[in-house]
C-alpha cells in the first residue's frame, strides 16, 4: 500500500548515509488524471459561468428574477455560442478522465488509498479536534487521514453527479429517466449548478490544505514520490 | 499499488546501464561485499534492501514528471490557429454522440394541462422581428428538393391532415425552459403528402423573417415532430410564427423556426441554420 516508504541513502564510496525518507504515492496513471481533471475542471467551470450568464436564473423567463449577474472577466468562451463549444468538448475529457480513473482505482485496489469507509469513522473526529480546535495531532499511519478520505471520496461523488446532472440538461429527452430523477430539466439544471459549487469548495479547501501541507506533498502529485512522508 | 515501486520498466532498464557503468567503477575495491549482497540496483528505483539512493530518487522523479508531458498537448487550445478547428472538432464530436443518442421512438416527456405554462408567459423569441408582417391571403409554404410533389402549400391542405395536440417541453440553448400546448399536423404525414423521399439526409425550412433551419430526416420523422400552426388550441399569434412553425420536442428551441415559408428536402446542406452557422451545435438533439 502507499506505506511503502523507503529510506533514501547517500553512496559515498563505501559509505552509505541514510539521508530521508520517500514513498511512492501517486501512480502515473492517478497523476495524469488529477492534472487533465484539474484542467478540464478549469474550462467547465469558466465555460458554464458564461452559459449560465446568458440565463442567470433558475426562475421563469416570464419574468425574469436574475440570481447573480456572473462578471464576464471570470468566464470562459465570450458568447454563449464559444462557451458551449468548450463546455461540449471539455465535458469528453472529463467524462473519459473520470472513467480511467474510476477504472484504474477498482482495478488496481489503489481505491484504497482515497476510499472512506466505516473503518475511517473512529478517526474521524481525533482529526477534526486536531484541525478545528487544536486537538493533539492524531498518528499519521498512511497517505490520507480520514478527514481526507472523506474528502476526496465525496469529491469523486460530486464528480459523477456533476457529470449526471450535466448529461440530464444536455439529453433531457433521450436520457429523460436521467431528468426526471432529479425533477425534470429545470431542477436538473439548478443541481447542476449547485453541484459546481460544491465542487469549488472542495477545490478551494485542496488548494489550502496543498498550501499548508508544503513543497513535498504538492511535487508527490507530478512525480509521485513524497520525501519524508509523516506517516 | 505496492508493486509498482520496484518493477522495472522499459525506460529504467534503459538508464539502467549508465548506472551500472558507475557500479562497475564502484565494484572493485568491494567485491566481497557485493557478494554478500547481490544487489543490482540497476533497473530498480527501490534497492533490495529498502532503501533508495539519492540520485536514484532524483533521476526517477525526473523521469516520473516528464511522463506528464503529455498533458502539454492541451495546450493546443491557447494556440488562437488551433483553438477554433480544435472546438469546432469537440462540439463534432458532440453532434455525432447526440445523433448516436437519438432513438425514433423514444417521445418526449408530455405534460398534464395544469403543468402548462400560462400562454402569456411563453417567451417570444426571434433573431430579428417579432413580426415580419407575413400576409396570410398570399401565404404558401414552398415545397422542393427530393419530392414528388413539389409546389406551394396552402394552409388548408396542411390542415387536412390529422391534428396532433401536444403538451411539450421547450427548451432554449440559453437555459430557460417552458412548458407549451402544442397543436399542427406531423411533419412526417406532410413528408408522405409531398412525396418526399425519405432516404434524403435533411429537411431544410426558410422563414419570413429571414431565419433557416436543417433538420436531420429521423427527426423530421419523429411522431412528435410537428408543422404547427396552433398553440394553446388557438391558432398561431403572429408573434409565436404565424401562419405554420416548426414545433420539435426532441430538439432544442432555435430549431423550432418559425414564419415558415419554404421547405426542401434535400442530401446536401449548404448551410445548417441560422445560429449553428455562427458556432451552435448543428445537430443539437434534447
Amino acid at each position: 500500500m502507499s506505506g511503502s516508504v523507503v529510506e533514501i541513502v547517500r553512496i559515498r564510496g563505501e559509505e552509505t548515509e541514510a539521508i530521508g525518507r520517500a514513498a511512492y504515492e501517486h501512480p502515473l496513471v492517478v497523476r495524469l488524471c488529477h492534472w487533465l481533471n484539474a484542467i478540464s475542471l478549469f474550462v467547465l467551470v469558466g465555460s458554464g459561468l458564461q452559459i449560465f450568464r446568458a440565463f442567470p436564473s433558475f426562475g421563469a423567463k416570464i419574468p425574469q428574477k436574475d440570481l447573480l449577474n456572473w462578471p464576464k472577466a471570470f468566464a470562459i468562451g465570450g458568447w454563449l455560442g464559444g462557451a458551449l463549444q468548450w463546455h461540449l468538448t471539455f465535458m469528453w475529457i472529463y467524462i473519459a478522465t473520470g472513467l480511467v480513473y474510476l477504472g484504474y482505482q477498482i482495478f488496481s485496489g489503489n481505491y484504497r488509498q482515497v476510499l472512506f469507509t466505516h473503518r475511517d469513522i473512529p478517526g474521524v473526529w481525533p482529526m477534526v479536534r486536531h484541525y478545528f480546535f487544536f486537538g493533539p495531532k492524531p498518528e499519521v499511519r498512511e497517505a490520507y487521514n480520514p478527514l481526507q478520505k472523506h474528502a476526496y471520496t465525496t469529491a469523486i461523488g460530486l464528480g459523477v453527479l456533476s457529470v449526471l446532472t450535466g448529461l440530464a440538461i444536455w439529453k433531457p429527452v433521450q436520457l429523460s429517466w436521467l431528468a426526471w430523477l432529479m425533477g425534470g430539466f429545470h431542477w436538473a439544471r439548478l443541481w447542476h449548478f449547485l453541484v459546481m459549487w460544491a465542487i469549488l469548495a472542495f477545490v478551494f479547501g485542496h488548494l489550502v490544505m496543498v498550501i499548508l501541507h508544503g513543497w513535498n506533498n504538492f511535487v508527490s502529485m507530478l512525480t509521485g514520490w513524497k520525501k519524508d512522508p509523516e506517516y | 499499488m505496492e508493486p509498482d515501486i520496484t518493477k522495472p520498466d522499459e525506460a529504467e532498464k534503459a538508464e539502467g546501464k549508465s548506472v551500472e557503468r558507475d557500479g562497475a567503477n564502484r565494484e572493485g575495491p568491494q567485491e566481497g561485499n557485493a557478494a554478500a549482497q547481490p544487489v543490482s540496483p540497476v533497473n530498480r528505483p527501490v534497492r533490495r534492501d529498502g532503501t533508495i539512493s539519492d540520485h536514484r530518487l532524483s533521476s526517477v522523479s525526473r523521469r516520473e514528471l516528464l511522463k506528464l508531458s503529455p498533458l502539454l498537448l492541451l495546450g493546443a487550445f491557447a494556440i488562437p490557429s488551433l483553438q477554433e478547428p480544435l472546438l469546432k472538432k469537440g462540439l463534432g464530436f458532440s453532434d455525432w454522440a447526440s445523433g448516436r443518442l437519438f432513438r425514433r421512438g423514444h417521445l418526449a416527456p408530455t405534460f398534464a394541462d395544469s403543468e402548462v405554462t400560462p400562454f402569456e408567459k411563453f417567451p417570444i423569441n426571434d433573431y430579428d422581428v417579432d413580426d415580419p408582417g407575413v400576409i396570410f391571403e398570399n401565404w404558401t409554404l414552398t415545397v422542393g428538393g427530393a419530392v414528388q410533389r413539389p409546389g406551394d402549400y396552402k394552409l388548408d391542405q396542411i390542415k387536412t391532415l390529422a391534428r396532433f395536440r401536444q403538451n411539450t417541453r421547450h427548451v432554449c440553448v440559453e437555459g430557460w425552459d417552458v412548458i407549451g400546448r402544442f397543436g399542427g399536423a406531423k411533419l412526417s404525414d406532410f413528408l408522405s403528402m409531398i412525396g418526399a423521399d425519405t432516404s434524403a439526409r435533411f429537411v431544410t425550412v426558410a422563414c419570413a423573417d429571414d431565419y433557416y433551419e436543417s433538420l436531420d430526416m429521423a427527426t423530421a420523422l419523429h411522431p412528435q415532430t410537428l408543422l404547427c400552426y396552433e398553440m394553446y388550441d388557438q391558432p398561431l399569434t403572429r408573434k409565436h410564427g404565424a401562419p405554420l412553425r416548426l414545433n420539435i420536442p426532441t430538439k432544442i428551441g432555435y430549431k423550432q423556426a418559425k414564419y415558415l415559408t419554404e421547405l426542401k428536402v434535400t442530401n446536401v446542406l449548404e448551410k445548417v441554420g441560422y445560429w449553428e452557422d455562427q458556432g451552435y451545435s448543428e445537430f443539437y438533439g434534447l
